[in-house]
């Protein structure tokens, strides 16, 4: 079947298999390698990618049911010049990461958990991470990292592309 | 994982989406969310071999106050349950559970009428409507028909729908006003439940005490007799059919039941 996504800005019309991944097509079909498949199980969050406004897993999503959608992975978050998006900006500077493989969906994560609430607190970015798990750092800089990002202001809740976020 | 390979319908109406169901017989299953049946999918614990896609049919999302209920269309997504003003006044409780199903992510992509079709005795969303009461409406081939929440869900992964007919919309009744209590015990927050207990108006429901939701019907029964809360919670695990399982065993499970009910019946009388 005929697929057409909107990846990043950029719509492409794919032929795929209907039992094709929306994970597995950004990864193998557009190349856009950020975006990890943890536990391909809908618990890790690390596929995290935003999907016509919202946080979602690729893992469990099909790349048919994003038919029309725009899709916005980690790589459409930075500016053409290399200006990093608030929350990239605010893991890089509180060292919201160690090994890095949960990082791409960290980063979606918390800018749904921004676009709903962009004065969270500590709790409620707890709470707005709950479906992404990192095995490295204890989850403090990251919480850290989106209360920082929040700073930012509304940006940090936006993808450049696209509609804006809903949550 | 990878599912095995099916045939993919779009459907844009409920009666596109009968017309396939009707086409493709029981080898098709519908497709909303996903987040109940693609799992399971990838799992080949289920192997459709054709899946309609009602997520993108507008005529199913919709809140609506109708007399004494409120109207929830099936493709209405959890998160929007959750944040509805008219379900926060109307029917917290709904509200309540719609919110402590999974993660963030998983509550933009799951729908109603997907956990109500699902039947997994953990799940949040059907102990919630247990307690509240009301129905599930479906349509098939013969029209629509109104099936009591009660009767809904006959057996683990199982429920009344029958396989030409789908989830259209779920109606509880307005308990606005009613103090009501939801009690999850899980090890992590984002956990399908290991024991749940919901209470409004005297009525309580339970989540994985049996092979569906269930309502602790001794609990209600000595609450009518004006038994207080703590007689009637003692009561909560009889009739049930717990299962021991790698996060509980069958006795614990029990006084999870017990000791649930008591607490969300203590929130919901003290509202």
């Amino acid at each position: 079947m005929q697929v057409s996504i909107t990846v990043n800005g950029e719509q492409r019309t794919d032929e795929v298999e209907p039992r094709l991944l929306l994970a597995h097509y950004l990864r193998e079909v557009r190349g856009l390698r950020a975006t990890n498949i943890g536990c391909d199980s809908t618990s890790c969050g690390a596929c995290t990618v935003i999907v016509d406004g919202l946080s979602v897993k690729s893992c469990t999503v099909l790349a048919a049911q994003a038919d029309g959608a725009q899709v916005t992975t980690l790589e459409g978050l930075a500016g053409a010049d290399g200006e990093l998006h608030p929350v990239q900006a605010a893991f890089r500077a509180e060292h919201g990461l160690q090994c890095g493989f949960c990082t791409p969906g960290m980063v979606m994560a918390a800018i749904g958990v921004l676009a709903d609430n962009p004065d969270p607190t500590d709790r409620e970015v707890r709470e707005g991470l709950e479906g992404n798990l990192c095995r490295c750092t204890g989850y403090h800089n990251i919480v850290r990292a989106v209360l920082t990002a929040a700073q930012a202001g509304p940006a940090a809740g936006q993808v450049p592309q696209a509609q804006e976020v809903q949550a | 994982m990878i599912p095995t390979a099916f045939d993919y319908v779009k459907v844009r109406s409920v009666d596109e989406a009968l017309a396939a169901l009707a086409e493709h017989g029981e080898d098709a299953k519908l497709l909303a969310g996903g987040h109940s049946l693609l799992p399971i999918m990838k799992l080949r614990l289920a192997i459709p071999t054709v899946l309609i896609d009602i997520g993108g049919i507008p005529e199913l999302s919709y809140v609506r106050v109708e007399g004494d209920e409120v109207a929830v269309g099936a493709g209405t997504r959890l998160f929007e349950i959750e944040r509805d003003e008219v379900v926060r006044a109307e029917a917290p409780l709904l509200s309540h559970v719609a919110g402590r199903v999974g993660d963030p992510q998983v509550r933009h992509r799951a729908t109603l009428g997907g956990t109500v079709a699902h039947s997994d005795p953990a799940s949040d969303v059907p102990t919630g409507l247990l307690a509240l009461g009301g129905s599930v409406v479906v349509q098939g081939p013969a029209g629509r028909r109104s099936i009591p929440v009660t009767a809904c869900w006959t057996g683990f992964f199982e429920t009344d729908v029958a396989e030409d007919e789908m989830v259209i919309e779920v109606r509880v009744p307005r308990t606005g006003s009613s103090g009501w209590g939801y009690e999850k015990f899980t090890r992590r927050e984002n956990d399908w439940a290991i024991v749940a207990a919901a209470a409004v108006e005297g009525r309580v429901a339970l989540a994985n005490m049996a092979g569906t939701v269930v309502r602790a019907t001794a609990t209600e029964e000595a609450l009518a007799r004006g038994a207080s809360v703590a007689e009637a919670a003692a009561l909560a695990d009889q009739g049930t059919s717990p299962s021991s399982d790698m996060h509980a065993d069958a006795e614990y499970r029990r006084h999870l039941a017990r000791l649930l009910t008591r607490r969300a019946l203590e929130t919901a009388a003290a509202a």
